[in-house]
């Protein structure tokens, strides 16, 4: 199938060779695992669980609260030692309501669903048990799955992408899924696009993982709707606006989402986590994690149970061979500042990255030259020095004028800058100081509003 | 510039930088440069050290005065490559008094007064060059006839210095640029032909075999270096092209309604600056614009000007005056010629919504 292009985009160093060909490892067994009850995007999960209680395997230990959250199931069997803030897995290092478990070793399932027959299942059902399961986005979004399977009652539907691209580099944990477990994705894939409604399904996969495209295309073969496609390597690929551009040739609206063209996109592992709910009726407990970079002794892929501490991997890897000049939550594009080795994986956490000094070289920062290298690779059609000249101005109205707020905040601007300027760093502040701006407006309007109301009300008792 | 404290991404570069940047462009110019230094000999090649290191030396003390890191800054090699196309569109004979001046107008008036690096509004070697031409006309007009080094006549080293320091005078070398004759003789009534003095040879100006400034002539040269800076992502095709390609059509347009006043395309395109112009000067980052349309409407309206110029206006100056005129539109053209935004509409509405 003929893809189509896509605007900007940079080529990076994808550096996938570290792990590329490391089969997925299982991981011993933690001492205690921390299990953050929001690992998603919405409201957190509430404990049903308390302290020294006796977890089964799989077992439902917190609660999804409003519309778009999530539940958190026990990831192995234990007792439960406590329930309390611990360190996020976040560059602020904020701890959250974590529930910490002690494994018993055994290892037992509680009583899992029956499971659900992909011919007699209906959309509803599917949706129910994907989110009863605490199937979240496995890109890194982790937005409940459930609520994007639902998507069918609010949009006319017609096809269903599933992303392969993985286009940050080093990461390979979709890659290693695509040809270990092609056929419990596809079968996910069957199912998610019968909750969907759709006739269609591709699944995008960067044509730098030829061996990924032979194996989905050899599980996919049974289903003519099911359709695998190359797209080309060029970072941001992953970015389901850019993705459904490259399959359809279509452009999301700036205030829509894909849906709006028809098209839902989940990533590769949340389809095969919706297999694991459905067919299995297992709840997602476990994840594939790229552990690389070069700091790391031995660059792997890993089963990762969640709540283990991101020590366990490095430990089981062979540790550090030198302090690594960044620690990294995620791809090196858009991920984030690990603050240590503790914190636990979660849903969404597609790597861990330790990277040394010769692969972060020391730039000097240097004035805009107006090269316009950032023009050319930003794939939102923005003008990246411009708005970083405003926001160094303080004038983020102006930033906001020329499209801030459009940013999706790749970094391809700032990977290609010759002047090594952070851009990145100019939009994240300038959005900050936007969202302020929003909120005192909206606290503003309501006082307006109350304020108003009040006289009114003086006025008609006459005083 | 700002600092702000808290880190983000991307953790990971392109191996990138200004100085790779002006270094390329530099060595894009290495072959048309050798070969005009070695057209006009020993002269060229002192006045063109000497526009370079004049150039570093304004570049270090206009620096220290700013007080910003010299060795940073001097390393990135901006004033280098600043240096270098000034000399480059210097008559290669021209008294070293000439390309210091000219080194410091573009170094520390053309680039240092509006704060250095990147802050610029002109092209700093189109503003030195343009002082020294209104200020000193006659210097700056004297061209000479190409002499090789090692050929008969060919100044050596010591009369090389001499030229250069005003030891001996070179009006015996004087030869005028094609354009110019063109015009000469336009000018007092005769026909296109009778400047070209029956010398139509497009193989000759290819090659740089015609009076003109120190490298602007082999242009089978300057277009191979061009070619190199697009192919190596320095700059792009849009400014090049649209420039060439609007002087070449108007030229034509012109030539075809009067070829006994207007000469034709070839002429405009290779007997001038106009590709060491449109591939090296006009597409200095700093000083053009920035998105692909305002590149195009840039050179567009670039090779007009150059016609507009060089056909009906007193100085012989097209390329020069022509650049810094549309520098000085260039921050207009950066406000209104911006790209379309990913799911809006060019005027910047979001896409038209099918929610059902």
């Amino acid at each position: 199938m003929n893809v189509f292009g896509i605007r900007g985009g940079a080529k990076v160093t994808g550096r996938k060779e570290l792990t590329a060909e490391t089969p997925v490892e299982k991981l011993p067994m933690p001492r205690l695992l921390h299990v953050p009850l929001q690992q998603h995007v919405g409201s957190p999960a509430v404990p049903i669980v308390s302290v020294g209680c006796r977890v089964k395997k799989g077992q439902l230990i917190a609660e999804s609260k409003g519309a778009v959250s999530a539940p958190v199931h026990a990831p192995t069997s234990g007792f439960v030692t406590r329930i309390g803030n611990y360190l996020a897995p976040h560059p602020s290092g904020l701890p959250v309501l974590t529930l910490s478990l002690e494994p018993d070793g055994r290892d037992e399932w509680c009583k899992l669903p029956q499971p659900l027959e992909l011919e007699t299942a209906s959309p509803k059902e599917i949706a129910e048990r994907v989110s009863e399961a605490g199937v979240v986005g496995m890109g890194g979004a982790a937005f409940p799955s459930a609520v994007k399977l639902s998507m069918g009652e609010k949009y006319a539907l017609d096809s269903l992408i599933l992303n392969g691209a993985e286009c940050e580099p080093y990461l390979t944990c979709d890659d290693r899924l695509m040809r270990e477990r092609a056929n419990e994705t596809i079968i996910g894939t069957q199912y998610m696009m019968k909750a969907l409604g759709v006739s269609k399904a591709y699944i995008a996969i960067e044509d730098n993982k030829p061996a990924s495209f032979k194996s989905m295309q050899v599980a996919a073969g049974q289903d003519s709707r099911i359709e695998v496609v190359y797209v080309p390597a060029r970072y941001p690929m992953g970015s389901s606006a850019h993705l459904v551009q490259a399959i359809t040739g279509r452009e999301t609206p700036a205030s829509g989402r894909t849906a709006d063209l028809g098209v839902i996109v989940n990533n590769v592992a949340t389809a095969f986590a919706v297999y694991e709910a459905c067919k299995l009726g297992r709840p997602l407990i476990s994840r594939i994690v790229t552990l690389s970079g070069e700091a790391v002794k031995r660059p792997a892929n890993y089963e990762a149970l969640v709540g283990t501490p991101v020590a366990e991997l490095m430990k089981q890897s062979g540790g550090l061979i030198e302090e690594p000049k960044q620690l990294l939550m995620g791809g090196p594009m858009m991920g984030q500042p690990l603050p240590n080795l503790e914190v636990p994986i979660v849903k969404g956490t597609s790597g861990i990255l330790a990277l040394r000094g010769t692969e972060i070289p020391e730039q000097n920062i240097m004035p805009c030259i107006g090269c316009g290298s950032c023009v050319a690779v930003c794939p939102a059609g923005l003008l990246p020095m411009e708005m970083m000249n405003r926001i160094d101005h303080e004038d983020v109205d102006g930033a906001d004028e020329i499209g801030l707020r459009d940013c999706i905040s790749c970094g391809s601007c700032n990977y290609v800058c010759p002047s090594h300027i952070p851009l990145v760093q100019f939009f994240n502040y300038g959005k900050g100081r936007l969202k302020e701006q929003d909120a005192d407006k909206r606290r503003h309007d309501k006082i307006k509003v109350l304020t108003e109301a009040r006289e009114k009300r003086l006025a008609k008792e006459g005083l | 510039m700002k600092s702000i404290p808290e880190m983000s991404g991307p953790y990971v570069r392109k191996e990138k930088s200004v100085t790779r940047t002006m270094t390329l462009v530099m060595l894009a110019l290495v072959p048309a440069t050798s070969y005009g230094l070695y057209l006009y000999g020993w002269p060229a090649i002192i006045l063109f050290t000497i526009a370079i290191a004049s150039a570093l030396l304004f570049e270090i003390l206009s620096l220290l005065i700013a007080k910003k890191p010299v060795v940073r800054f001097v390393s990135d090699g901006s004033a280098m490559l600043t240096a270098w196309l000034l000399a480059i569109s210097l008559p290669p004979w021209a008294p070293w008094w000439v390309a210091v001046l000219g080194s410091a107008v573009a170094i520390v008036i053309g680039k240092h007064v509006f704060g250095g690096l990147g802050q610029n509004v002109f092209n700093p070697a189109m503003v030195g060059r343009v002082v020294l031409l209104l200020s000193f006309p006659l210097e700056m007009t004297a061209f000479v006839n190409p002499l090789p080094l090692f050929s008969a006549d060919a100044p050596n080293f010591l009369q090389g210095v001499q030229i250069v320091f005003g030891g001996m005078s070179i009006d015996a070398y004087t030869g005028a640029t094609v354009l110019d004759s063109v015009k000469v003789a336009v000018g007092h009534g005769g026909v296109v032909q009778d400047g070209i003095a029956g010398q139509y040879d497009l193989g000759l100006w290819l090659a740089g075999n015609n009076a003109g400034s120190m490298a602007e002539g082999a242009d089978i040269l300057l277009l191979i270096g061009g070619i190199l800076l697009i192919f190596t992502r320095v700059i792009r095709w849009f400014i090049p092209v649209s420039t060439l390609l609007s002087l070449a059509l108007i030229a034509t347009v012109f030539n075809l309604i009067d070829p006994a006043t207007y000469p034709d395309a070839t002429i405009h395109l290779f007997t001038g600056s106009a590709v060491l112009g449109a591939f090296f000067i006009a597409t200095d980052p700093v000083t053009s614009p920035t998105s692909p349309k305002g590149q195009l409407f840039f050179g567009a309206s670039l090779g007009a000007l150059i016609y507009l110029i060089r056909t009906w206006a007193q100085y012989p100056e097209g390329m020069s005056f022509a650049i810094l005129l549309m520098n000085a539109v260039t921050p207009l053209i950066n406000r209104y010629m911006r790209p379309r935004i990913f799911g809006r509409t060019n005027k910047g509405d979001p896409l038209g919504l099918s929610r059902r």
